[in-house]
């Protein structure tokens, strides 16, 4: 039950948000702030009270499950269901929720109640995306956040926004209509074997496929999940949607939604078709690679600060892909650490862009320079996330690339080598921030007023989780896992099952 | 024909009376709301009366009726759809001084003759039926006589309906010619040798012409656009809905009843159409810039889309299409609904321009349109959604995967002009206070009504799925 009302709050609070903007801008933000907080109250709750025995736990058993026939004609079922994949995931999304919340405070000033709707709503769709444990659940989930996140960019973004909105919404309603296809085959492909119609995650794992059928129905998922990754050649809609989208939409989109992809790769593609996906495997990783070094080699030619943190997002989710493929422990460790920090920190620079963008109305680093003289607390915060972007040791992103390198290098050397020089070049892109932003004589003689309660507040916790996954990690990977080796078994068994 | 006969048919005599009623009604005491209260009450009895006739059914009325569980269940909604758009007429023609109250009589005439359609077992009840419609058709888009964009869409529609009309007769002339019979029962037997034979082919094209005119499918789709930017925005919605509905319904009881997409060049037909009016439909809406227009060139597109569960042929197919039905009745009215409620007595709310900003102006009409337009788009929570959900279905069961692959293609394409329109009504636009914005309270509430059925059937389709299983005779 208590999955449920994880969605509810979010989607109560929602309307709640909207019904009392009308009356008081003030209400509608606190009633956001409680909502997504109290969620943040529940998944910590859950996690601590099972931390202890989620280590005892039996393969395949979930923390949390609820499960209800919806549509029983079709098979179809409202199972949720988490297990300590989900919990993080979902503890990672509360997180930027309430940060997204606090860090539109000052910056939305039209239509706030429908404002915190939206956004309140796409995390419900997060949430939803995070539990679903049916695929035609899964595929509504997926398709529900599409709808607010298009109206936070379409509504409250910046000046190209609609061309940003409509672009984002296409690209993953396309991708998402290939997955549906893809979904509807592997239930036909289920009905034809057993004589069950299932939508059901656990039934169809095993689902016996020629091997041609597996790999286009792999690519049918492998399609939607690279482009919310995104993958290179995918990945056109992100700097745009990234660049144009306020602030909390950015901190949504490239903490979240990018994650919701590295989420499908890992629950559906590698259990489901172990065999097509690891055929697929080498294709993948180099598409990878080739996104680690093309995104940051794009974020360093960036002169539009917001731009320059998109294009980071595609470097980064370059190695989680390396990681997810290279499926081994360490790798995928390693993969689901990056998710996580990366989640944090470049969640983190957005709202710090935000907040410079909020200051000195542009976004634009040639009108900036010397910030640092009259902003230091800000720029000793950006300092301390652009160093945690570009992966230096005792930070949370330096944990998982390296872990996801040690993994990829048992299954190819010359990945890992070409892929460690994306690591290189994250730190040209981070000090061009650092350097050009803060650094420098203060030219254009800005005087603003550095950080505030509230931001110390958002950035604050921000800081200390990076550092607490940089320095001592175990408590996550704990967590981890187990719903790590039950993957691995649900791939290895549904393996076995083809070969028999 | 004895009594029993007779009680089975009271569905059918209520709605002609009420119109009758609704005549002698205007030429005693005219006034508005008097037509609009019989004729609503009328339909109510009609309804009703459905519950008195389902325990009589299945039964043949004659040879030219048969009123089986199937057919019930679309009068039910072709009479739950009329009682919705005759309250939009109500509110469209407030705002008019023309003469109203005879469009109520039109209203029911039309609606009588898509009630034959469906319990429709023959070929002269086809033709009758069809042509009951079509008439009153013909006077309902031109009702508005002094307006010129009205009065073209009725000469238009009547001149091309008018020669799809001689393209049926011939079609059936021929499969008479070869088959010596008109009953549909009698065929079906008789069209399983027969099937492939030039004559009974020849004239199956023709009839598929004549129905897809109707239809407004590809190549078939010219009149469409025209007739449904010109029609007053209720009278447009009957013909969007009610009145295609009704073929579709016949043009599933025959076709399935008949086995004839056994065939395949018939099957090959088929899919030339679905494929053409899915692609020609969602490409031509990108070019519009009016509301009605872009409305037209979607129902092409979504009729297209039905005709890909229809080609599934199987059982799946046959509940995908009633599915589909019922949710593209309940958005396509929710839509005009909204553009009757935003027109005015100079013109219809057509031009994008009158959507601008109009979240800003009013936010529950606005966000029940875009509720309306995502549905239409395919996206969760919407009866679309589902509808969508179930024809992929039924195209997979069936193993078509290049029509459903089209069909997700399109729909992306469809995305595009469904957004352009819900992106309009949230664009900040400085607009002088509009002068004194109509009030719809009646309309209002039919939108309120269709926008919780949408949202019910797109989260909880179970009870209508029961029905459905429960209706179909294939």
């Amino acid at each position: 039950m208590i999955l449920l009302w994880m969605i509810v709050i979010l989607l109560v609070g929602g309307l709640l948000a909207w019904a009392f903007g009308r009356w008081s801008v003030s209400a509608t933000r606190w009633i956001s702030l409680i909502a997504v907080s109290a969620d943040f109250v529940i998944g910590l709750t859950v996690w601590i009270c099972s931390a202890s025995r989620i280590d005892l736990l039996q393969p395949q058993a979930w923390v949390r499950e609820l499960d209800w026939n919806w549509i029983p004609p079709f098979g179809i079922h409202f199972h949720l269901a988490l297990d300590g994949l989900s919990l993080l995931l979902l503890m990672l999304t509360f997180l930027l929720g309430t940060m997204s919340v606090l860090a539109s405070w000052t910056e939305i000033q039209e239509a706030v109640g429908f404002f915190h709707l939206n956004l309140l709503w796409v995390l419900a769709g997060i949430t939803g995306v995070f539990l679903a444990m049916d695929l035609f659940l899964f595929y509504f989930a997926w398709e529900l956040m599409l709808v607010p996140m298009y109206f936070l960019i379409a509504i409250w973004g910046h000046e190209r926004r609609v061309y940003a909105a409509v672009k984002f919404f296409l690209f993953t309603q396309l991708s998402g209509l290939l997955m549906l296809i893809a979904i509807m085959a592997l239930y036909f492909a289920h009905h034809s074997a057993t004589g069950i119609f299932t939508f059901e995650y656990a039934d169809l794992l095993g689902t016996p496929l020629s091997s041609h059928a597996a790999l286009w129905i792999m690519l049918g998922f492998f399609v939607a999940f690279a482009v919310k990754l995104p993958m290179f050649p995918f990945h056109t809609w992100l700097p745009d949607a990234h660049t144009e989208a306020p602030t909390a939409g950015s901190v949504v989109l490239a903490g979240l939604l990018l994650k919701t992809g590295a989420y499908g790769l890992l629950r559906f593609v590698m259990p489901l078709f172990p065999e097509a996906a690891q055929a697929f495997a080498p294709i993948a990783m180099v598409l990878a690679v080739i996104g680690i070094l093309y995104g940051a080699t794009l974020a360093f030619a960036q002169t539009d600060l917001k731009r320059l943190v998109a294009y980071t997002s595609v470097s980064h989710l370059g190695f989680v892909l390396l990681g997810i493929f290279a499926w081994n422990k360490l790798a995928l460790q390693g993969a689901l650490i990056t998710i996580i920090c990366h989640g944090v920190s470049t969640g983190a620079l957005f709202i710090l862009v935000g907040a410079i963008q909020e200051r000195l109305r542009t976004r634009e680093l040639a009108r900036m320079s010397g910030l640092w003289a009259t902003v230091p607390r800000l720029g000793g915060a950006g300092l301390f996330f652009a160093l945690a972007s570009m992966g230096l040791p005792g930070l949370g992103d330096f944990v998982g690339e390296f872990m996801i390198l040690l993994g990829v290098y048992q299954k190819s050397r010359i990945l890992t080598a070409v892929a460690a020089v994306g690591i290189l070049a994250s730190t040209f892109y981070a000090l061009k921030f650092v350097q050009y932003a803060f650094h420098g004589p203060n030219n254009h003689h800005w005087a603003l007023h550095d950080l505030g309660m509230r931001e110390a507040i958002i950035f604050i916790p921000m800081i200390v989780i990076l550092l607490w996954l940089g320095l001592y990690p175990q408590p996550v990977f704990n967590t981890f896992n187990p719903a790590m080796e039950t993957l691995q078994q649900h791939a290895g068994q549904t393996m076995h099952a083809l070969r028999r | 024909m004895n009594t029993t006969d007779l009680l089975a048919l009271l569905p059918f005599l209520l709605i002609a009376g009420t119109s009758v009623f609704v005549m002698l009604a205007i030429a005693v005491w005219r006034r508005h709301w008097l037509s609009l209260c019989i004729t609503l009450v009328g339909m109510a009895a009609a309804f009703g009366s459905l519950w008195l006739v389902a325990p009589l059914v299945p039964r043949k009325v004659t040879s030219l009726l048969i009123l089986d569980q199937y057919a019930l269940f679309y009068i039910g909604l072709i009479i739950t759809a009329t009682f919705a758009i005759a309250i939009l007429c109500y509110e469209y023609l407030q705002r008019h001084s023309e003469t109203r109250e005879e469009l109520y009589v039109l209203l029911l005439v039309a609606t009588l003759g898509s009630m034959v359609l469906v319990a429709s077992s023959h070929f002269v009840s086809f033709f009758l039926g069809l042509e009951i419609l079509s008439v009153a058709l013909y006077a309902l888009a031109a009702y508005l006589h002094t307006r010129r964009r009205p009065l073209e869409a009725g000469i238009k529609y009547l001149i091309l309906a008018g020669s799809s009309s001689a393209f049926l007769l011939f079609g059936m002339a021929l499969i008479y010619a070869q088959l010596g019979t008109m009953e549909l029962f009698r065929l079906a037997a008789l069209l399983a040798d027969a099937r492939n034979s030039p004559l009974v082919l020849a004239g199956l094209t023709f009839i598929v012409t004549g129905v897809g005119f109707k239809l407004g499918v590809v190549p078939f789709h010219l009149w469409a656009p025209d007739v449904y930017e010109g029609a007053p925005a209720p009278v447009t919605a009957f013909i969007a809905t009610v009145s295609k509905g009704a073929i579709f319904a016949l043009l599933l009881r025959y076709f399935y009843t008949a086995g004839a997409l056994h065939s395949r060049p018939v099957f090959v037909l088929f899919a030339i159409i679905a494929i053409a009016s899915m692609l020609i439909g969602n490409l031509l809406a990108l070019l519009q810039n009016n509301v009605k227009r872009i409305l037209a060139y979607s129902s092409i597109a979504h009729m297209g889309y039905l005709l890909v569960a229809f080609e599934a042929n199987n059982t799946t197919a046959s509940e995908a299409v009633v599915f589909y039905l019922v949710a593209y009745f309940i958005t396509t009215i929710g839509a005009f609904g909204v553009v009757t409620v935003l027109s005015d007595e100079e013109r219809d709310a057509g031009r994008l321009e009158d959507y601008a900003g109009l979240f800003w102006r009013r936010p529950m009409l606005a966000s029940i349109f875009t509720l309306m337009l995502l549905s239409l788009a395919g996206i969760p929570v919407t009866a679309g959604f589902l509808a969508k959900f179930y024809v992929v279905t039924a195209g997979a069961s069936a193993g078509i995967w290049s029509l459903i692959l089209i069909l997700v293609i399109t729909s992306v394409i469809g995305l595009f002009y469904y957004l352009r329109v819900v992106i309009t009504m949230y664009a900040r636009v400085q607009k002088e206070a509009p002068h004194a914005e109509p009030r719809a309270i009646g309309g209002s509430y039919v939108l309120v009504a269709l926008t919780i059925l949408l949202v019910w059937l797109g989260v909880c389709p179970v009870p209508l799925l029961h029905v459905i299983r429960k209706v179909l005779p294939m």
